[in-house]
């Protein structure tokens, strides 16, 4: 039976019905894994063995009637949560070795649903990349074309769920790292407000911009998985102590009369007339559901990406610091003295794209500079917050691609930084306002799909769900999958 | 003072930590405890594992409010954490969160007495910040241990201003502090063990000169008394140097107690640029007035308090008031025997006097004490109400301080009780004047000085027991027959 072809909910009707067990679909998407993984890398861990004992009690409780919400459902995390007993690597030579003694509160809500994890997914090294070629354990390739990237740094989440590997994959979102890997790989993927999932044991790249999320093959599935994901953790200072958490329940309403916005500085980028387009007939099916078009203006969005990568790269300089060597992870061999542990540790340790953020942040907090570089940034950051709060006046949801174009191909941007830095123009101001933002598929150009970006206001995940669900009753982009 | 004074003048400020007696760290909820075996109370947040995020112990909110009322100070709102960025093996997340821009507690000052002469010395800032874990250097066969069982035990790191001029002025500063953190039981203060722990920063100049001299920060000075004598020998060095026309470097230096020298530490060829910037796993903590306010009303009274209300309540001396309200636990047992006793003035001269001194002996603290306040109180009763002599006291209390008896039952037991009755007394006198004739005779000749010998004859032979004013009384009426 191709269970992948069903949605989650229809999953978890067979596994309550009893029509199949999560043995079997557990074993389905195991045997999916052997068969395409190989070529794909989109996985650093595969959890076999773990994941078919966790069907097995998963079977017995539906047999008990003890089944959890998401019971016996599959799922694939980003290898940057924290697993007990499992090999928690961030993508990173770093940490290839590091098995970690505690879990991730992510891990351990989906976990207490009774979802069984098939394996830990690939990324780009401590989640810094935007195409998957920077991990430690290889390039993860797109399952629409195998020349391609599948984004980043989710990449290996991205591509497994692309690919059929899994139903569904968790992941993280920094700049754009869960909206742009949907983006080229033709799915769903949902960044929500900023503390609404918990980062304890999220292993850290930019502490004020990070934040969990969901790759999925529909708006349906991602509502599912993310309200199961999110809620106020103790543990996480930075969490939000909201306590009502749905997005379900208005999925299938209408969107007549919302608004959308449409910013005229996104629209004045010199976008690819095959992404104009795409965008264009986006536009007119929210049009012929009843949404009103209203132009407006973001007038600091220009600055989101410098002041990203002041901010991102200051954060992740001292988030990074922890990798010495010392208590756990890679260490150098023979080590003359403290100081040759340390800067050995780390020159061996860490690849060159992680040592240039690090070099960057590191200086950007120097003595003499972190006034013009780091403060003027935060400053910034706070207009950029402004012109959102301001847009939201007015609008719903803000509409724009998510990414420049498609997806390019395997080390086509890797020896520029910055055109690979300018994947996430669109995706990284919604980062620096902590605002919700999801990707949708809306198109393809010459056999690689296409992405469009909604971002919400705060704590609007709901409404942002409910655009995308509306968009994916009318349109069949979010049904085609790739052919591997 | 030594000559090199006249002058001279000395610059100091301070930077006093304090290891707040939480029962948790400061971010993670593993324990404090003094001792533990190595790295048994570092759990995955002081072990800076991946993915793990500090959570504020807000127990250490509080503390801070009440230091910072005692200082006199402002309490911040909101307050905000920052990370501290350098590389140290003990230091396990590769940066310590401590504050810069938003200390909880800033603009404080405290009032200090040196021999009478009174100053206020500021106090610039106080902030939160973690402690580090501990290298351990033998045993490990060309390897160091590290224990991190320290690592993120909250400190409030207290920062004077520059406005200390004397080792002694520093030491009273230091011990005014030390009294307010006890007085508060927000640490233990023991300064052998480090959890109050105090730097030296030490300068220089000719007196009359505006600009401040180079400074140097003299560390790990762990006792009241090496605080002076490091700051000395700091003084005297640098003016020594700048008399032989060398220049002071500005540097962290090192106190030897053995030596009782101050050296440099090993220096490092860059500056330390810690690269501060805000803790962005922690938002900025507001601070409502209900809770500071709240937080205040549970302060107990400070010592500046108390040492007033004892010379206006207990009519003490200056002298008396300040010794026992310095430290909290004497004052407590002062007001106890006090109470007891309904004898404020004779209490504190038996407190200071032979229970100090029987303290020191045994090297006790006041708690420790092997009479009680209301013993004490007792035994200052049977004084007023003439019992015994003040003298006998003085048996009594230590026959108590061995035995642990009760003080009605030693006076009985060792028959000391003070001999009141008139025709006793009266007897005992007849007997001493009869036996020695020639001294009454002159006595009665105008040798006024021998009554001091009858009195002295008498309470002998009453082994001391006789009330000395009825002696008095009736030796004069008899003598002068």
């Amino acid at each position: 039976m191709d269970f992948h072809n069903l949605s989650l909910k229809e999953q978890l009707q067979g596994l309550k019905k009893g029509s199949f067990s999560s043995t079997e679909l557990t074993s389905h998407y195991l045997e999916r894994i052997e068969k395409y993984d190989d070529e794909l890398n989109s996985f650093i861990s595969i959890t076999a063995e773990r994941a078919l004992i966790q069907a097995q009690n998963s079977d017995e409780r539906y047999a008990n009637n003890q089944a959890y919400g998401l019971d016996g459902i599959p799922l694939a995390h980003k290898d940057i949560f924290c697993t007990k007993d499992v090999l928690t690597t961030c993508g990173s030579k770093m940490l290839h070795n590091f098995v970690s003694p505690y879990s991730s509160t992510v891990y351990e809500k989906l976990d207490a649903q009774g979802m069984v994890m098939l394996g830990k997914t690939n990324m780009d090294e401590f989640a810094m990349g935007s195409s998957n070629e920077t991990s430690y354990f290889g390039p993860v390739k797109n399952p629409w074309n195998k020349e391609y990237v599948p984004g980043g740094s989710s990449g290996g989440s991205a591509a497994c769920v692309a690919a059929n590997l899994t139903p569904v994959a968790t992941a993280t979102d920094t700049g754009g790292s869960i909206r742009q890997p949907a983006s080229l790989c033709g799915l769903t993927g949902i960044k929500p407000t900023y503390g609404r999932v918990s980062r304890y044991g999220m292993i850290a790249f930019a502490s004020s911009l990070d934040q969990g999320g969901v790759l999925a093959k529909s708006a349906e599935d991602a509502a599912l998985i993310l309200e199961a994901m999110s809620g106020y953790d103790p543990k996480d200072s930075t969490s939000l102590n909201v306590k009502h958490i749905d997005f379900q329940t208005n999925l299938n309403e209408s969107i007549k009369n919302l608004n959308i916005g449409l910013p005229k500085e996104f629209f004045d980028a010199e976008l690819p007339p095959y992404l104009q387009k795409s965008i264009q007939e986006s536009v007119d099916v929210y049009k012929h559901l009843g949404a009103n078009i209203v132009e407006i203006s973001l007038p600091n969005i220009n600055l989101s990406l410098p002041i990203y990568y002041i901010i991102a790269p200051a954060e992740c300089s001292a988030n990074l610091s922890r990798y010495d060597g010392v208590r756990y992870g890679y260490r150098c061999k023979n080590p003359k003295d403290i100081d040759d542990l340390f800067m050995r540790t780390r020159e061996e340790g860490f690849g060159s794209e992680v040592k240039r953020r690090i070099l960057i942040g590191t200086y950007a907090l120097s003595a003499g500079y972190y006034d013009a570089y780091y403060l003027k940034a935060q400053k910034c950051r706070q207009l950029v917050a402004n012109d959102f709060t301001e847009a939201f006046k007015k609008v719903d949801v803000i509409l724009s691609p998510t990414t420049p174009g498609t997806a390019f191909k395997s080390g086509e941007k890797t020896s520029d930084p910055v055109e690979m830095y300018l994947q996430d123009i669109f995706t990284i101001p919604a980062n620096l306002a902590g605002l919700p933002a999801l990707s949708i598929p809306c198109g393809e150009h010459e056999g690689l799909p296409l992405g469009l970006q909604l971002v919400g206001n705060s704590l609007q995940e709901s409404t942002l769900l409910q655009f995308a669900q509306a968009f994916q009753s009318n349109t069949d982009w979010h049904k085609k999958l790739p052919n591997i | 003072m030594s000559d090199y004074l006249k002058n001279w003048e000395a610059v100091i400020g301070l930077e006093i930590h304090v290891q707040l007696s939480t029962n948790s760290k400061l971010f993670s909820g593993a324990s404090t405890n003094f001792g533990a075996l190595p790295n048994t109370q570092a759990c995955n947040i002081d072990l800076a594992l991946p993915g793990v995020l500090p959570v504020l112990n807000e127990e250490v909110l509080k503390m801070a409010i009440k230091l910072g009322k005692a200082l006199n100070a402002n309490i911040n709102s909101p307050t905000s954490f920052a990370r501290k960025n350098y590389f140290y093996p003990d230091s396990p997340k590769g940066y310590q969160i401590s504050q810069m821009d938003k200390p909880i507690v800033e603009k404080g000052y405290l009032d200090i007495e040196v021999e009478g002469v009174k100053k206020r010395i500021g106090v610039t800032r106080a902030h939160l910040e973690e402690d580090a874990g501990k290298s351990l250097h033998d045993d490990f066969e060309g390897q160091s241990g590290i224990d991190l069982n320290r690592a993120g035990t909250p400190l409030l790191e207290i920062v004077s201003e520059p406005e200390i001029n004397t080792p002694q002025e520093a030491v009273a500063y230091l011990k005014s502090i030390h009294s307010i953190i006890r007085y508060l039981e927000i640490s233990d203060g023991n300064m052998a063990e480090g959890s109050m722990r105090c730097d030296a920063n030490v300068s220089v100049r000719r007196k009359g000169d505006e600009e401040l001299g180079t400074r140097t920060e003299t560390k790990n000075v762990n006792s009241f008394r090496f605080v002076e004598k490091a700051i000395q020998y700091e003084i005297e060095r640098q003016i020594h140097e700048l008399e032989s026309g060398n220049l002071i470097v500005q540097e962290t230096r090192l106190y030897d107690s053995q030596q009782n020298i101050t050296r440099p530490m090993r220096s490092k060829e860059f500056a330390n640029d810690y690269r501060y910037f805000p803790e962005p796993d922690l938002l900025p903590i507001k601070l409502e007035k209900d809770f500071i306010d709240e937080v205040i009303s549970t302060m107990p009274e400070m010592p500046e308090q108390k040492r007033e209300r004892f010379i206006s309540e207990y009519n003490l001396s200056s002298y008396d008031a300040d010794l026992l309200a310095l430290d909290k636990d004497l004052a407590d047992f002062f007001e106890e025997v006090s109470k007891v006793s309904g004898s404020p003035k004779l209490s504190a001269n038996w407190i200071m006097g032979d229970l100090s001194a029987q303290l020191n002996n045994e090297n006790l603290n006041i708690k420790d004490s092997k009479i009680s306040s209301k013993k004490l109180g007792e035994l200052i009763i049977r004084i007023n109400d003439g019992t015994i002599s003040g003298k006998i006291a003085k048996d009594v209390f230590e026959k108590i301080w061995i035995s642990g008896g009760e003080v009605d039952e030693t006076i009985q037991k060792e028959g000391l009780e003070q001999v009141t009755n008139f025709d006793e007394i009266e007897s005992m006198i007849d007997k001493v004047i009869q036996s020695n004739p020639e001294q009454h005779s002159q006595y009665k000749a105008g040798k006024d000085r021998l009554f001091g010998f009858f009195v002295g004859q008498v309470m002998k032979a009453s082994e001391g027991k006789a009330n000395p004013k009825q002696v008095n009384d009736i030796l004069k009426e008899k003598l002068e027959k």
